[in-house]
């Protein structure tokens, strides 16, 4: 009798879940007249509320204006985002819209075929609203297979106060720059925050000493074979990379420390000065969990100029963040298509605005209202004579890799100058 | 139905014994294989596989970076090993009907309760190089240049040697405790009443006696840390500049980080293969003819 129970019981609950399958099946293909179109991206609503935000708003904007379109959303943190997609991509299975990182990143994709090429998505006016420079950054062999939504470029940011207290002023020249190292050092004041067990933030120092000292082109020559990493001003940049480090200019123990650890030793003004991307704007501006006293404490100022370089101080280090892909193997590539050309136009509106995300549009200063340093970093962003993307993001995944190890041992002086651009030479040559 | 019937019958035990077997073979051996498989490919993981024999192999085997990781890995794995010395004074200690042996045990299990990540948070905030309470501890005790622990790559690797021991501690001890408790008591007492001492007893009689079990950590403590990753991965990710990479943290970075799956691939095979050996020396070093039996 009980045995006869539980089977009745089983057998009921099979029935229960077949039927809710059913239906849930049954709902996709009743809407069977409407195009999904599948979009995957890396804001969460837990971690990243505003761009969540934004991002529904544009897709519910879309869903009106176009009632034959349905825009099927999955959200993922960025790091499974990024296993995800590498998965999806190996089934084919990706979906008709994400989020892609330019250069080194994409190449792997779009050799595989896997992004449609989007220059006729930029015909027609669009690409003249990107700011010069972020659009190629996800072009490869004259094609485009992403339109970047994010823009960053790295000052200097530094604590006022802290330089108040020993008469120091922001420095234009890297001389000078020097002296506020030494002083502050000789203080017992660590000058400068850094976390390099992430190694990318080393290399920012080491690109814009590159580009001071020979130039904005020296660096991306030599990572796109062009020139040679053998330049003399790749060696002279390595070397004062080293004389910082015995002037203890970095943080003590960096090279053990994470970004986050390193930027702590700033927030918790120990450190006077921060190299990183303007992504790190929220914290100085808008963030309500900081405190108002420090953000009007921070400031920021352009890598200085180094005497006799060909740099000019106008050139950053930067570059765009994500940007917006369309599967090659779409079913519905043309409306994925339009639906990004919206996407694009709609978020360079709301983006910096709601989120602090500044976009990779340009975006009219005039008419939006935003905390000064903002206004100061767009500015600055309209003026720049040069944006070079990060370096471990030009190269591909394996020279990066290289390069990024290389970088610690250079700020960890286990490696010579002389050996540093050679192994560089050696790592590129080969590819 | 007579449970005995049953399992006289190869048939039923066959059909109850196939689904863990499929799940086995499904999850654990096909992809062992396959493994080994992609260790024959340039794959980066996206694009398509192009078959190039033995490369992958070859070049490990030359790859220095490769035999420094394994060098590593094999530091460690001497480490656990003598560290089970340690365990065992200790499960003796406690299995000797000390007062508070209870607690001691449970304090010695806590940190193998504790998720890998959060020890590592742990343990870099106490390694911080300047906040730390250890590099606190040494400059109120009047040590100037206090070191850099995880960022100075001549003991970048130590500093994460402790707290990995110290993650398995309770694990061992607990084996070992267990293992004394089952001596039965009327052989010690039997010790204690022809005269032998505290060490004698300790050495003579309880040791033998649970040689089996000290034979299994052995295994246990060396294969575990030749594959060790998680507190390598969240402390230093392997440097600075390799001074703490271990095998299995180079197959990550190969893999995922540099995109060369068929390397990562052929080096996690190779993994697997110095392990089985390894397994197999020790077996063969430990082996004896026959077992302890009272």
């Amino acid at each position: 009798m009980n045995k006869k129970a539980h089977t009745l019981l089983l057998v009921l609950m099979l029935a229960v879940f077949s039927i809710l399958t059913g239906c849930s099946s049954s709902e996709e293909t009743s809407g069977n007249t409407k195009k999904t179109i599948k979009f995957m991206h890396l804001w969460p609503a837990g971690s990243s509320k505003q761009q969540n935000k934004i991002v529904t708003d544009i897709i519910k904007q879309y869903e009106t204006d176009h009632k034959d379109i349905k825009v099927e959303v999955e959200v993922l943190d960025n790091e499974q985002y990024k296993n995800k997609i590498k998965v999806l991509s190996s089934s084919n299975e990706l979906p008709d819209v994400g989020f892609t990182w330019a250069a080194g990143y994409l190449e792997p994709f779009v050799k595989g075929e896997l992004f449609a090429p989007l220059d006729d998505v930029l015909d027609g006016g669009l690409k003249e609203s990107f700011v010069a420079g972020t659009t190629e950054a996800f072009a490869i062999k004259g094609k485009t297979y992403g339109l970047p939504l994010e823009l960053n470029i790295a000052p200097i940011y530094y604590n006022k106060s802290i330089f108040a207290k020993y008469n120091l002023e922001v420095p234009e020249t890297y001389e000078e720059f020097q002296t506020i190292v030494k002083t502050l050092a000789a203080k017992g004041v660590a000058p400068i925050a850094l976390g390099n067990k992430d190694r990318w933030t080393g290399s920012l120092w080491y690109m814009y000493l590159a580009d001071r000292i020979g130039g904005s082109e020296v660096l991306t020559k030599a990572i796109d074979r062009t020139g040679s990493f053998e330049d003399p001003a790749l060696k002279t940049a390595a070397e004062e990379i080293q004389k910082l480090v015995d002037e203890k200019g970095f943080i003590k123990g960096f090279n053990g420390l994470s970004n986050d650890e390193g930027k702590s030793e700033f927030m918790n003004e120990k450190a006077a000065m921060y190299l990183m991307g303007s992504w790190e704007l929220p914290n100085f501006t808008t963030n309500e969990e900081i405190a108002q006293e420090f953000k009007d404490n921070i400031g920021y100022f352009k890598f200085p100029v180094v005497e006799g370089g060909k740099g000019d101080i106008n050139s950053w280090v930067g570059g765009p963040g994500v940007g917006m892909f369309v599967s090659e193997n779409s079913k519905v590539k043309d409306d994925a298509k339009d639906f990004v050309k919206f996407f694009v136009e709609k978020w360079g509106e709301q983006s910096v605005t709601n989120a602090g995300v500044i976009p990779a549009t340009k975006v009219d200063t005039a008419k939006v209202d935003l905390p000064k340093l903002y206004i100061d970093v767009l500015t600055d962003l309209n003026n720049a004579s040069n944006l070079t993307l990060f370096a471990d993001v030009q190269m591909n995944a394996s020279v990066a890799e290289t390069h990024l190890n290389l970088i610690q041992s250079l700020f960890g002086k286990e490696v010579t100058p002389d050996d540093y651009v050679k192994q560089h030479e050696e790592a590129l040559s080969k590819e | 139905m007579n449970v005995n019937n049953v399992m006289s019958n190869k048939k039923i035990i066959a059909i109850y014994v196939l689904p863990a077997l499929l799940l086995i073979l499904a999850l654990i051996y096909v992809p062992i294989l396959l493994t080994g498989y992609y260790g024959l490919m340039k794959w980066d993981g996206i694009g398509k596989m192009d078959f190039i024999g033995l490369a992958n192999y070859t070049s490990l085997i030359k790859d220095p970076k490769f035999w420094g990781s394994a060098y590593h890995s094999f530091l460690l794995a001497l480490f656990s090993a003598i560290s089970l010395i340690g365990y065992l004074l200790v499960s003796i200690i406690l299995a000797g009907k000390i007062r508070g042996a209870d607690l001691f045990r449970k304090i010695y299990l806590i940190p193998m309760l504790l998720a890998s990540v959060a020890i590592a948070q742990l343990w870099l905030k106490i390694y911080h190089p300047t906040n730390g309470i250890l590099n606190n501890l040494l400059t109120s005790m009047g040590v100037e240049n206090t070191p850099e622990w995880l960022a100075d790559p001549k003991i970048a690797l130590y500093a994460i040697f402790i707290p990995i021991i110290w993650q398995y501690a309770g694990f061992y001890i607990l084996i070992y405790y267990a293992a004394l408790k089952n001596i039965p008591e009327s052989l010690i007492e039997a010790a204690k009443i022809d005269g032998a001492s505290a060490w004698q007893i300790a050495v003579k009689i309880k040791l033998p006696l649970i040689m089996n079990v000290i034979k299994i950590t052995i295994v246990l403590a060396v294969v575990g840390s030749l594959k060790y990753f998680d507190l390598i991965y969240v402390m230093t990710d392997g440097g600075p500049n390799g001074s703490s990479e271990v095998m299995a943290s180079y197959m990550y970075h190969q893999a995922f980080r540099g995109f060369d799956f068929g390397y990562g691939s052929a080096i996690g095979f190779f993994l697997l293969i110095i392990c089985l050996v390894v397994t197999w020396v020790i077996t063969k070093l430990t082996a004896s003819k026959e077992d302890v039996n009272y």
